[in-house]
């Protein structure tokens, strides 16, 4: 019997994904270029054309229909105009790269040279027949596809029209930030960052706005021994947005990788992290904030992998949920045999402020190594109703009591932003949303 | 100051009646205790007059200074001058103790229509009262009661208290779970606090808090309702002799 007789068998549902994947992609012509980005680019097509794109049956898409991620066009989403407050990360120094509808900004941004640092936007590398970035661009996703196929970021890969190349060096005295603004209802943004950090160098990395109606952004990271990366992103307040990220980070010895994703608002987000400890004594931190009223389904996606002895991670997933809004946590630690003395942590919580919301969490441990700590937790309740008396007996009136414990619902989520200033700024503009969301 | 009429009160979620037409009148500058078994209804007519979900009230009134309290938010009763000392603080992660203080003093006085506290007129404050109750820095900047013994989470009551200055004070078993020392201290502060515009309802099981707290007036609780009440020698008695007796001398 051949595959396309027997739909119901495995085969046959590949095969006529793989035949449904090769007609859709038929069309797709990729951005023009030559030389080792165009070969990657293609490569990462074929990665996708085996794989075949995902369905809301896949496994690992249980929680949430990509079908809104990959139709051929975006749904159009209204540009929100934000009057109410000041714009993400304004106050602070920062080498600023622009992106106004997927597309650099050279007029926008502040030039591109900075002490201890090369930034370089994509398309400029590509030119060069021989570039650092060509060992690791696409290579990390590529990576990334085992032991869970992630054919959405192969597609990245091979499709993103922009997106720029760091490798630092040194001390860098300031922030480099990645904006993305927004101009048009129906602007898709498909963008690929690689961030290479040299051992011992430092960098903060921040990451903010809306960027389109539909985004799609890799981001590859190779943090060399002894490197620190620290990766603030805000994802702007638009409602009707889509979005789909992947980072990618693969640690060196000592490394220290830390990660906090704000997120307000949004029809639809993914956020994969995918985490290789490979070097011993790394540390890796992601954490994120969701706060989600009405349209909104927030996913957090994460792979950590300990394949080197004493690394720590940690997963800090928090999400306030009103009217209906949906939350999905996946997170998993693999601990391979090598990462004895292993360190792990896993955390998702969401709180329920009505019987609409729902929170959809699949934590998973696995583990070879036989001398580690892990420790993992998923729970999701609304506000306890004792706390909240305590706090109006002694005066304290609801809304304000409710906007108290939120917070401290929060609060372990937001002690991953390492600078104060930018931590106590995220907490005001939660205070904001609070406010604005209080019925 | 407090006046209960004929309060009834069952639990919300099920027909079972726990107050069954309670009265007590207490007055400004008196100190009111009320004792009596387990399950005879004492923690109740606590929350019920903190105003916490969970109960209803099918008959009576109470009221504080002539308002009516049972028509109030718990935040309006407390900005009116009810403070409950809850027997079971909870542990609150991720408030901390100051933060919680002062929104809590400062939305009370904006509920009175007076002025907030700056920040350093707070500090200053609090440090005071901290110190009077021997309650140290560290135990200030923790959330609010997170990893206190039990000791120290009483004292963290009264501190409260004695912040708030409230007119109506309720200590709702204040005593348990105290040694000896812990107990004077809550008590030096409570008796610290006993003025002519204020008043208290201690509730307790055991006598030997009123030996620091002297009561002008003592009840005996049982089965919802007060079947006893006279001068501090009725606490001696049941000291002595336990329930039974007057439990006996009640008609059915």
């Amino acid at each position: 019997m051949n595959a396309a007789a027997a739909p119901n068998t495995r085969a046959g549902r590949m095969a006529a994904r793989l035949a449904a994947t090769e007609d859709r992609l038929s069309g797709l012509v990729l951005p023009a270029g030559a030389g080792w980005l165009a070969r990657a680019r293609e490569a990462a097509l074929a990665r996708v054309k085996s794989m075949g794109l995902p369905g809301k049956r896949d496994e690992y898409w249980r929680f949430t229909d990509p079908a809104d991620l990959m139709s051929d066009a975006p749904k159009p989403a209204e540009v929100f105009q934000i009057t109410d407050e000041p714009a993400m990360f304004m106050g602070v120094d920062r080498l600023k790269i622009v992106f106004i509808d997927g597309v650099f900004s050279a007029k926008d941004s502040d030039p591109l040279d900075e002490e201890g640092l090369e930034v370089i936007r994509l398309s400029d590398v590509a030119a060069t027949d021989i570039h650092w970035a060509q060992e690791l661009y696409g290579a990390l996703e590529a990576k990334a596809q085992t032991p869970v196929q992630r054919p959405l970021a192969a597609l990245n890969t091979a499709r993103a029209t922009d997106g720029v190349v760091i490798r630092v060096t040194g001390q860098v005295s300031r922030p480099v930030s990645l904006i993305y603004q927004r101009q048009r209802d129906d602007a898709e943004l498909i963008l690929h960052h690689v961030i290479r950090v040299e051992s011992g160098a430092q960098l903060t990395l921040l990451e903010n706005g809306p960027g389109a109606a539909r985004c799609s952004i890799v981001t590859e990271i190779d943090l060399a021994d002894d490197a620190h990366l620290h990766h603030v992103r805000a994802m702007g307040r638009d409602h009707q947005r889509r979005a789909l990220t992947h980072v990618f980070a693969r640690l060196g010895a000592r490394a220290r990788f830390k990660s906090f994703t704000l997120a307000m608002n949004g029809a639809l987000v993914r956020n994969e992290a995918m985490v290789w400890l490979n070097g011993a004594n790394g540390v890796a931190h992601l954490a994120g904030a969701a706060l989600g009223d009405g349209v909104f389904h927030h996913d957090d996606t994460v792979f950590v992998t300990h394949a080197a002895p004493g690394c720590e991670s940690r997963q800090v997933f928090k999400k306030v949920l009103h009217h209906g809004a949906v939350g999905v946590f996946q997170g998993k630690i693999l601990v391979e045999q090598p990462a004895q003395l292993t360190d792990g942590y896993q955390l998702s919580q969401s709180l329920l402020m009505d019987d609409a919301c729902q929170f959809l969490a699949k934590p998973e441990l696995e583990i070879y190594a036989d001398d580690v700590k892990c420790s993992h937790g998923s729970t999701s309740g609304e506000i306890d109703a004792d706390h909240l008396f305590y706090l109006r007996a002694r005066g304290v009136p609801e809304d304000v009591a409710k906007q108290l414990l939120i917070l401290a619902f929060l609060a372990e989520a937001l002690d991953e932003i390492e600078d104060h200033h930018l931590a106590e700024d995220m907490r005001l503009r939660l205070k904001r949303w609070l406010n604005r969301h209080a019925d | 100051m407090l006046e209960i009429n004929n309060l009834h009160v069952k639990l919300e979620d099920e027909d079972k009646a726990i107050l069954k037409g309670l009265s007590l009148d207490i007055q400004a500058g008196s100190v009111h205790a009320i004792m009596g078994p387990n399950g005879s209804g004492k923690s109740t007519l606590s929350y019920v007059l903190a105003g916490r979900g969970g109960y209803q009230v099918t008959d009576g009134t109470a009221r504080l200074e002539g308002e009516d309290l049972l028509e109030m938010e718990p935040e309006e009763r407390a900005a009116a001058g009810l403070f409950l000392a809850f027997q079971y603080p909870v542990e609150i992660p991720g408030v901390g103790n100051m933060t919680f203080l002062r929104t809590a003093m400062n939305a009370q006085r904006k509920a009175r229509g007076e002025a907030e506290l700056s920040s350093g007129d707070f500090l200053k404050l609090v440090r005071s009262k901290a110190k009077d109750l021997k309650i140290d820095a560290d135990m200030l900047k923790r959330p609010v009661n997170v990893g206190f013994s039990g000791g120290e989470k009483k004292r963290n009551e009264i501190l409260q208290m004695a912040m708030l200055e409230p007119r109506m004070c309720i200590l709702d078993e204040t005593d348990s779970g105290l040694d000896v020392d812990a107990m004077k201290l809550v008590a030096e502060g409570v008796n610290a606090l006993r003025s002519e515009g204020r008043a208290f309802l201690v509730i307790t099981h055991y006598q030997r808090l009123l030996d620091h707290i002297k009561p002008d007036v003592v009840h005996i609780m049982a089965d919802g309702r007060i079947i006893k009440t006279g001068g501090p020698e009725l606490a001696l008695e049941v000291e002595n002799n336990g329930y039974a007796d007057i439990l006996a001398e009640v008609p059915a």
